[in-house]
């Protein structure tokens, strides 16, 4: 065992890798998460990524970034780092603002060259002088030298050596938090398994980091991490993608029903797209169409023949399914429609998270249009969260909007993988056996919950038109009836409403007896739960109630929030839900925070804002 | 009637609902003709689907006893795409306006083609905007006066068979609504044929674009300027059955057998099945002015569908992977286990 200076435990650490985006970074960070979590460490990664695929190299705007946070009650990637790896001084120059007062910085001091500090725009060659980075320790590590001396003699081209230097940082990173080396070479290998020889040199390459912590006996703070007492399960690394992915595959499982995806490719959803074309293996459908209107309509053909459907978009992209969304809410067709929201408006910042498309999801179709709206709290509830919009879906005959976010989307958890038996089964709402099929009418609905029935085409004796046009309640025939047409609005409205009676209650969480009680919706999740954390360990008491179901709202929701004398709802917007729930409670003035930087919140933020508006 | 093989008639296709097009409307023909068409298929009612857009024509559906879908417009390509996706058992017609499938739902209607999705495209050509009552449309010639081109179009026409070959189309096939025999020829050749299937219909819309296809479909010269194509047969027309067509370089000449030294032998023969669409292109583009417009079965060319693609890689990446379920094949990847 190492003899480390200066170890401190900690319950979680924040590791911030960054570098230009050909350096690797989101690899270095996946591994470590990885290795971390294999050890029973929770997780949560945030990738910031740049907008350009590849911004000119060195350069301020082409640095990117993987924050991961990694120990006990982790419930977020962390506000501020405790361990910086900066690749170049460009990363450097964009981090260090990320960087706790006295944490560690790992840089590689052979990219500061002259050029190199040119391009990051640094007036002198002395980048840690004019960054002022006194209050940090510095680790001034030779990464590419010592890469390139690993290296040597394995006949390999300068380009593809350079290309092992995150993995250096990688094998740094691992001796200062103790991590098991062989555990990341097992992750190497498997990544690089088509390539053995890039694999052991990557091998080599992480040794060499590793041994360079122990060798210098670099004189910074080491660190033991706690482990969280995990439920006992199979567990496994998974993003709010892949996580949504799976959810709807758990769901055409449970429903019988095959999943059929209709996608166009946009950020950041499109590794929904990704996954669901590789999970042929399970018998999905997924079809990259022409583009996002296509894609919806492709979907609600494949509703219409009976298929569980789904299309898969950002917000540009659900602007765009607007209209064909109505068609499925008039025919009343199952379809779920995931919105991986980023900031906007128009192209507006491709890779960034926001809250922004609340109002574009609940509102944004012609007519009286409603739809129900839900919202996974963290990248492993886009699973259950996805699972419950085709649940709804199915049960309801109606079009879900699931709105996920580009922070949980791309971030990602252990996660522990469900038993078969752990979700429910879903019941489509099959014509009743008892039914006259020589009377049964396409709109006729079960009274209780005014769900149509579902006939799947291809069944003798069917035979049914739906269509866009308004219909008559009781024959199905097309109709421009002026009272049938507000009976219809009510019902289809009064649909959705009773969707209520098949979801769960509003929980509070925090002390549900104080007078505040903090308010937030889907991917905000994790920040507004460690920020109520904090509060209520500091002597600011708040209840927290977080919102995962939209439209319908849980039942008991607005009595729950009606109990407290303050109530300030989060999120990533102008007031969006503020708004929404504001016009369901209008007696009292709804209190709200804001962000609308294309960056999640941080913790300190939410804490500060809290303090301030129940002074 | 038989158990095991039932014989529709074209009754059994007809829904209950009394049709709305104007009368005198071509429409009403195409419908009588397209459940005729469907009982010489024999499909069963319940195993067909049939998914329009919006316009005058896409009410089509309503007036079927099968599985109908009327859209919104120009995306009833996409829809009926996801359909046959889903459902590949059965058989899937788009029924599209010119608007509908040209205009609005052009990029859906070259993508279904390139793709190869088995549907049949019924394409009803009035060259005009029907429903909206009486705008210009995307087949409209250069300088036609509408209710929205008031001095004349400013802008020229596709011609569906041209977009069809430029999206790699395997079938085109064209009728006129008047002529019933063959529209019921192409529309079961079409959807016999495996894959995306284009009929262009002429069609008259009496009320907005009255006899607009009239310099061809009038029954004086109708003989003279539309040649009936046929698989194996030469390319003969004419009201007397005297003139065909020849090559001409690399171009068709029509010439009058027995005049300037040409021969029955010289008339080509129709081959629709020839992978090349060179000739079919060619022959799709005669516009009845200096050479007759060509009705029939154009081209049919077998190619692997899409959705068989699909079905296909489904099953062959199943057998190789060999997960049954969702679990099976997360705990295949990297997992770790918390006792
Ligand atoms: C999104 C949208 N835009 C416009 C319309 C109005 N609209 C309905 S049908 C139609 C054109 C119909 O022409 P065509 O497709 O040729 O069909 P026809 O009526 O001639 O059979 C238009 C513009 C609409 N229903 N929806
Ligand atoms: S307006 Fe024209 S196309 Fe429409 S139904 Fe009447 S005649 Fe037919
Ligand atoms: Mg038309």
């Amino acid at each position: 065992m190492l003899e480390k200076t200066n170890v401190k435990v900690l319950d979680k650490v924040v590791v911030r890798f960054s570098g230009d985006s050909g350096d690797g970074m989101q690899l270095a960070g996946n591994i470590f998460t990885n290795v971390s979590a294999g050890v029973g460490n929770q997780v949560s990664t945030f990738p910031d990524y740049p907008a350009e695929i590849r911004a000119p190299q060195g350069s301020l705007s082409g640095v990117s970034g993987f924050q991961v946070s990694v120990g006990r009650g982790v419930h977020t990637p962390g506000d501020q780092c405790d361990v910086l790896v900066a690749m170049n001084p460009a990363a450097l120059k964009q981090n260090v603002r990320f960087l706790k007062p006295g944490g560690v910085i790992i840089v590689d001091v052979d990219s500061f060259t002259e050029n190199d500090l040119k391009k990051a725009q640094f007036k002198t060659l002395d980048p840690i002088a004019e960054l002022g980075l006194e209050g940090f320790q510095i680790m001034e590590t030779p990464v590419t030298s010592m890469t390139k001396a690993a290296l040597e003699g394995r006949g390999m081209d300068n380009k593809s050596v350079l290309k092992c230097r995150n993995i250096f940082a990688l094998g740094v990173v691992c001796w200062l938090f103790d991590r098991d080396i062989n555990a990341a070479k097992r992750h190497l290998n498997k990544k690089f398994a088509k390539k053995p020889a890039v694999a052991e040199a990557n091998s080599l390459v992480l040794d060499a980091g590793y041994n360079f912590g122990h060798n210098t006996h670099a004189s910074v703070s080491t660190y033991r991490i706690e482990t969280e007492d995990p439920r006992p399960g199979i567990y496994t690394d998974i993003n709010g993608n892949t996580a949504t992915a799976w959810g709807l595959i758990m769901a055409s499982e449970k429903s019988g029903r095959p999943l059929f995806l209709g996608s166009y490719p946009i950020t950041p959803a499109t590794d929904i797209l990704h996954e669901l074309a590789k999970r042929k293996d399970l018998g999905v459908k997924a079809c990259q169409m022409e583009d996002e209107i296509a894609g919806v309509c492709s979907a609600i053909g494949a509703s219409f023949a009976g298929n569980l459907a789904v299309t898969s978009t950002s917000g540009p992209g659900l602007a765009l399914k607007s209209e064909g969304i109505g068609l499925a809410v008039i025919a009343e067709l199952p379809l779920v429609v995931i919105d991986v929201q980023r900031g906007g408006p128009s192209t507006g910042l491709p890779t960034k998270t926001e809250q922004t498309d609340l109002m574009q999801a609940l509102y944004g179709r012609n007519g009286e249009s409603p739809v129900a709206v839900v919202a996974p709290a963290s990248p492993t509830d886009c699973f259950t969260m996805a699972f419950e919009a085709c649940r709804i879906a199915i049960e309801h005959m109606t079009p879900v909007i699931l709105l996920s976010d580009a922070f949980i989307g791309n971030g990602s958890s252990a996660w522990r993988i469900p038993e078969a038996d752990e979700f429910p089964a879903i019941k489509p709402n099959y014509l009743p056996s008892d039914i006259d099929k020589t009377s049964w009418k396409p709109y006729q609905r079960d009274a209780e919950t005014l769900v149509r029935y579902w006939a799947i085409p291809g069944t003798e004796g069917l035979q049914h038109r739906l269509g866009g046009l308004e219909k008559d309640c009781v024959t199905s025939a097309i109709s421009t009836d002026p009272a049938n047409h507000e009976k219809m609005v009510n019902l289809r409205r009064e649909k959705i409403a009773r969707i209520a009676n098949n979801i769960p209650e509003l929980t509070v969480q925090g002390n549900a007896d104080a007078d505040t009680i903090l308010v937030g919706w889907g991917g905000t999740y994790g920040h507004l739960m460690t920020a109520t954390d904090q509060l209520c360990a500091t002597g600011h008491d708040v209840a927290f109630a977080h919102f995962r179901y939209i439209n319908p709202l849980p039942k008991n929701a607005l009595e729950v929030l009606s109990r407290y004398k303050n109530i300030i709802v989060a999120e990533l917007n102008t007031g969006m839900f503020a708004d929404y729930l504001q016009a369901k409670i209008p007696g009292k003035t709804i209190k709200r925070i804001n962000k609308i930087q294309g960056q999640p919140f941080l913790v300190k933020e939410i804490v500060d804002s809290v303090i301030d508006l129940t002074k | 009637m038989e158990q095991d093989k039932p014989c529709y008639t074209a009754a059994n296709y007809k829904s209950d609902q009394s049709v709305r097009w104007c009368p005198g409307c071509g429409d009403h023909a195409i419908l009588n003709t397209l459940h005729k068409a469907m009982a010489t298929l024999g499909v069963p009612p319940h195993m067909t689907a049939v998914i329009s857009g919006i316009g005058c024509s896409s009410r089509l559906p309503y007036y079927m006893n099968t599985y109908g879908f009327h859209t919104i417009h120009g995306r009833a390509a996409a829809i009926a795409t996801g359909f046959k996706v889903a459902n590949p058992e059965m058989t899937v017609w788009q029924i599209s306006g010119d608007g509908d499938g040209l205009a609005i739902g052009g990029n859906h209607f070259i993508h279904a083609v390139r793709r190869n999705i088995d549907i049949n495209i019924l394409l009803f050509n009035n060259k005009i905007y029907g429903l909206t009552k009486g705008q210009y449309s995307p087949t409209s010639a250069r300088g036609f006066v509408s209710k929205s081109s008031p001095y004349g179009t400013t802008e020229d026409p596709f011609i569906p068979a041209e977009l069809v070959f430029g999206a790699r189309g395997n079938f085109f096939g064209r009728s006129i609504d008047v002529e019933l025999q063959t529209s019921q020829e192409v529309m079961v050749a079409a959807a016999r044929h495996k894959g995306a299937s284009v009929v262009e219909i002429l069609q008259n819309c009496v009320i907005f674009n009255n006899g607009i296809h009239n310099a061809i479909t009038d029954r004086s010269v109708r003989a003279d300027r539309t040649i009936h194509l046929r698989h194996g047969e030469k390319m003969i027309f004419g009201a007397n059955g005297d003139k065909g067509l020849v090559r001409d370089g690399f171009l068709l000449k029509a010439v009058t057998i027995g005049q300037d030294g040409y021969t029955m032998d010289d008339v080509l023969v129709h081959d629709a099945h020839t992978p090349s669409n060179f000739l079919h292109q060619q022959l799709a583009m005669m516009d009845g002015e200096t050479l007759p417009l060509a009705i029939g079965i154009i081209r049919d060319v077998e190619a692997i569908t899409y959705n068989d693609g699909v079905e296909a890689q489904v099953k062959e990446v199943r057998a190789k992977k060999g997960f049954n379920t969702l679990r099976d094949m997360i705990l295949a990847g990297e997992t770790w286990e918390v006792k």
